[in-house]
């Protein structure tokens, strides 16, 4: 099934069937996390049937609480299934990342966290 | 200068912390054009104090971090201030019809930021409980707490104060204040230091 990607001037969520890789680029501070329900249906929709799924956020520079909210909520639905592998990618040179990338980890300490 | 009736402060509470040579203020009028339009200028406006308050900072390369002084104070300042300025309009009751303000104040090893919005008696007791609750917990675990709670489905509630605390280090003093003229409006008044 091919997702709908999201592409806006500030920020874009694409998704690569093939490496089951969803990229996460640019300033997200949507109002709220009624909000970020378009990009939870994409994360989502990835984790169907998907047995090893891969969030990149390297080039995400701004995240707000709503969408730390939004990923940690992704988060624990995926420790439920118990059968999918998730792999999150960070950057050490965005400062948001290297801050609060390590709380998800906490909430399910099977996933990759990968600064690359 | 608004006449109180009454004032409740919680942590270390210091409206008159010493002047600093550098600060800004910045005014928003919470009614003024639809809220997507507004929401999206709360966020240029925390960028904007990120960048202007990381120029007092170096900005040379560090060999033990791939992020510089300079850019970590803009990401922790820009992270704040927009975290501070949603809470503000989340919480603001737009019947009051007063500003919403944030002001930035510098120090040598310290960013103070103020946060000031009116809202209902009904949201400042909420905010109050958090406060109360907050003050209780070990701040780490509360989010943690949380965030299982939200992945239920329980909504988010103050979630960017718990990162800011917990991620960023800052500390915080709130002040509720209501008004003798208008008493179904509370100032609430929000300081918290980042160590820089």
């Amino acid at each position: 099934m091919k997702l709908v990607d999201i592409n806006t001037e500030e920020y874009s969520i694409l998704h690569d069937a093939t490496s089951n890789t969803i990229v996460i680029k640019g300033f997200l501070r949507l109002d709220g996390m009624e909000e970020y329900k378009p990009i939870m249906d994409v994360l989502l929709g990835a984790l169907e049937n998907a047995r090893n799924l891969t969030i990149n956020v390297r080039d995400l520079e701004f995240l707000n609480s709503s969408g730390i909210s939004t990923l940690s909520m992704f988060v624990v639905r995926v420790r439920e299934r118990k059968d999918v592998h998730l792999t999150l990618q960070g950057s050490e040179a965005v400062l948001w990342q290297t801050k609060s990338l390590k709380n998800l980890q906490r909430l399910m300490p099977s996933l990759t966290l990968e600064y690359i | 200068m608004l006449e109180t009736s009454a004032t409740r402060t919680y942590g270390d509470f210091n409206g008159a912390f010493p002047a600093s040579n550098e600060y800004l203020t910045l005014h928003f009028s919470p009614t003024t054009g639809p809220r997507n339009q507004r929401w999206r200028n709360y966020g240029l406006s925390a960028d904007f104090l990120g960048d202007y308050f990381a120029t007092f900072f170096p900005g040379n390369e560090e060999a033990q971090s791939k992020i510089n002084l300079r850019n970590a104070v803009k990401g922790s300042v820009s992270f704040m201030a927009n975290e501070l300025l949603e809470n503000a309009v989340k919480y603001n009751d737009a019947q009051s019809n007063r500003p919403i303000q944030i002001s930035l104040h510098l120090f040598e090893a310290q960013i103070i930021f103020q946060a000031i919005n009116y809202s209902s008696v009904e949201a400042a007791t909420k905010y109050e409980s958090f406060i109360q609750e907050l003050n209780a917990s070990d701040p780490e675990e509360m989010y943690n707490q949380r965030m299982e709670k939200i992945a239920l489905g329980g909504g988010e509630s103050c979630i960017g104060i718990l990162t800011m605390i917990n991620d960023y280090g800052a500390t915080f003093a709130w002040q509720f204040q209501s008004c003798q003229s208008t008493p179904q409006i509370i100032e609430v008044n929000v300081m918290a230091s980042l160590q820089v």
